[in-house]
């Protein structure tokens, strides 16, 4: 499965001029808000028609400038959620999740009423209006109604950004679930890096329209130049690694993977589940000798393989831990201290890592 | 005298008022509904000309349009001659009364189409289409029901319109016992006579009634159609 975008537009006094690709099973979108990320989704579905565009998904060219090809967006098959989630006030939820399912031509239906009903847990809601759900309870109907119509591409543009954080937090799991469970591949929009470092197996970087930078998700994750100025202190490594044991005296969780072992609170879930731990630049710190005595149980061994300077006072850390990377965000002054150099072994030591369960129920 | 029995030409009249408002309404509904959309949705050259073309009636007095429709679908205008070979006949039938009616009421009706067309969230349209609904589709299935409340606005007014519509139609169609005579018209024949008043009275009365009974289904009907869709 893959996409290949590449759109040029000028819209007033803003000009558009991307070019990715991915084969991700979740792409985020990220950037600040005006980079154009919204857009980007549209030409995709085909509600904005480019001036200049060449997109294919899975091999099938949707738009072509160069050779006339622009397939309408009732026929791209592409499911899209809104952030405004855009239920039909006049239809109950029922007749809302229905509205796309019988669009798709026959062979090309996938979608299971059931198991979608029961991912999103949206079951209970069927005989109600769309005024009568909360704001949490309309994105998944949307989400439903945008996977029922079994298409082949599934666009999210901010599908977060009109709910408050509990609401957030309801919806986050099933959005994993449908990048761990369903196999439609996902384009996500969001200004979020918290959001982002959940979801995404990929990201594309915009700025004024362009693109700064794609790529799996750790690596781009791992270069807070590109993160926006106000979400600098969430740029951050992500480690894929897998639960080997839970202490029940102490409720404790240990990881494992190739950088080393982490210990997290609480039961995550089963030996031998694989998951995503986050760690943030600004959450490590530095040792230069093991170190002992210390409250912090996550210690990682590693070998210096980026300085960067980020900001007037801070630098950048980068280490390589077994082939992961794990980045710490110190003083200069510190730095200095240290005597701080490339290839030099040291310890990271992490202060909180915060843990997503690929796979795990959503709690209703 | 009696003051509260009709003769049979007042329930002609009363009886063929209602045909003649029915019918115009009913068959300017369709159009109504499409130059709604062409004018709410649509960017034309010439679209003022058609939006001007359409309003006239309201502007107009009713008498000029009469005379207008009389030039046009009389036995021996363009329109009615033409018309007549296939033996329909607007001049001086209830027919022709329904077509003054339906002229002087459309403007009313259109706009209050138009104006809740505007009004329908373009983006539930996109939504819509992203779903796998083409043009038409998304036409019935969104856009129609979002619009209904304008649509039984525009209905109620093109019907009240006819109910009371008096210039045009005498004009056109004259004033015939039992075939053009509706409402205004015998109530207008009543004043004309001496003695007249109490048949004057009795035909105000039910005209009163009447207007006053689709107010209130308009009210009715509208408030049902707004819970219905009510985001």
């Amino acid at each position: 499965m893959s996409i290949t975008v590449s759109i040029r537009h000028v819209f007033g006094d803003f000009a558009l001029d991307v070019a990715f690709g991915s084969n991700g099973r979740l792409t985020s979108i990220f950037g600040a808000s005006g980079s154009g990320k919204t857009s980007v989704v549209n030409v995709i579905a085909g509600l904005v028609r480019p001036q200049a565009a060449r997109i294919s998904v899975d091999g099938r060219l949707l738009t072509d400038t160069a050779a006339q090809v622009n397939v309408p967006v009732h026929r791209r098959r592409i499911g899209y959620v809104f952030q405004d989630a855009r239920l039909f006030p006049h239809l109950s939820v029922e007749q809302n999740l229905s509205f796309g399912q019988w669009f798709a031509p026959k062979a090309d239906r996938y979608a299971d009423r059931g198991q979608i009903l029961s991912l999103l847990g949206i079951s209970h809601l069927l005989p109600r209006r769309p005024s009568q759900l909360s704001g949490g309870e309309k994105q998944r109907v949307a989400i439903g109604r945008a996977l029922l119509t079994s298409p082949k591409l599934l666009l999210m543009d901010e599908p977060l950004a009109a709910l408050d954080a509990p609401r957030k937090a309801e919806i986050l799991p099933y959005i994993e679930r449908l990048r761990d469970e369903f196999h439609v591949p996902i384009v996500h929009v969001s200004h979020s890096v918290a959001e982002v470092a959940r979801l995404a197996t990929d990201i594309v970087v915009m700025a004024e329209g362009h693109v700064l930078a794609s790529g799996p998700a750790a690596q781009i994750l791992q270069r807070p130049d590109l993160m926006p100025e106000d979400e600098r202190d969430e740029a951050g490594s992500i480690l894929d690694m897998t639960i080997a044991a839970h202490d029940p005296g102490f409720d404790m969780t240990l990881l494992r993977s190739a950088a080393g072992e982490a210990h997290v609170q609480g039961r995550i879930g089963d030996a031998g589940t694989k998951v995503r731990v986050r760690i943030r630049a600004r959450d490590v710190m530095i040792a230069t000798r093991q170190p002992h005595d210390i409250s912090a149980l996550n210690i990682f061994r590693g070998r210096i393989t980026g300085l960067a300077e980020a900001g007037r006072p801070a630098m950048n850390v980068t280490l390589d831990c077994g082939g992961s990377a794990i980045i710490a965000r110190i003083t200069r002054q510190s730095c200095a201290a240290l005597q701080l150099a490339m290839g030099r072994e040291v310890f990271a030591v992490v202060k909180a890592v915060s843990v997503n369960k690929p796979g795990a129920s959503p709690s209703p | 005298m009696n003051w509260f029995t009709l003769s049979p030409d007042e329930w002609n009249a009363v009886a063929l008022s209602v045909r003649v408002a029915t019918v115009a309404m009913l068959a300017s509904l369709p159009l109504g509904v499409a130059v709604a959309l062409l004018l709410a949705r649509c960017e034309f050259w010439g679209k003022s000309i058609v939006n001007g073309i359409v309003h006239l009636p309201l502007v107009m007095p009713p008498v000029v349009t009469g005379y207008l429709l009389l030039l046009m679908f009389g036995r021996r205008g363009p329109v009615g001659a033409f018309l007549a070979d296939f033996g329909i006949v607007f001049s001086f039938r209830w027919t022709g009364a329904a077509l003054a009616c339906a002229v002087m009421g459309f403007p009313l009706m259109v706009r209050a189409i138009r104006l809740s067309i505007e009004a329908v969230d373009r983006r539930l349209e996109a939504a819509a289409a992203t779903l796998g609904a083409n043009t038409l589709w998304v036409f019935l299935t969104i856009t129609l029901p979002l619009t209904l409340p304008g649509i039984v606005a525009g209905m109620i007014l093109s019907f009240a319109k006819a109910m009371g519509e008096f210039g045009a139609t005498i004009t056109f169609v004259s004033n015939i016992p039992g075939e053009t005579q509706t409402l205004p018209s015998a109530i207008y024949s009543f004043t004309q006579v001496p003695g007249g008043d109490a048949g004057a009275l009795r035909l105000t009365a039910i005209s009163i009634a009447i207007s006053l009974a689709a107010l209130i289904a308009s009210e009715i009907l509208a408030r049902r159609v707004g819970r219905r869709i009510a985001a």
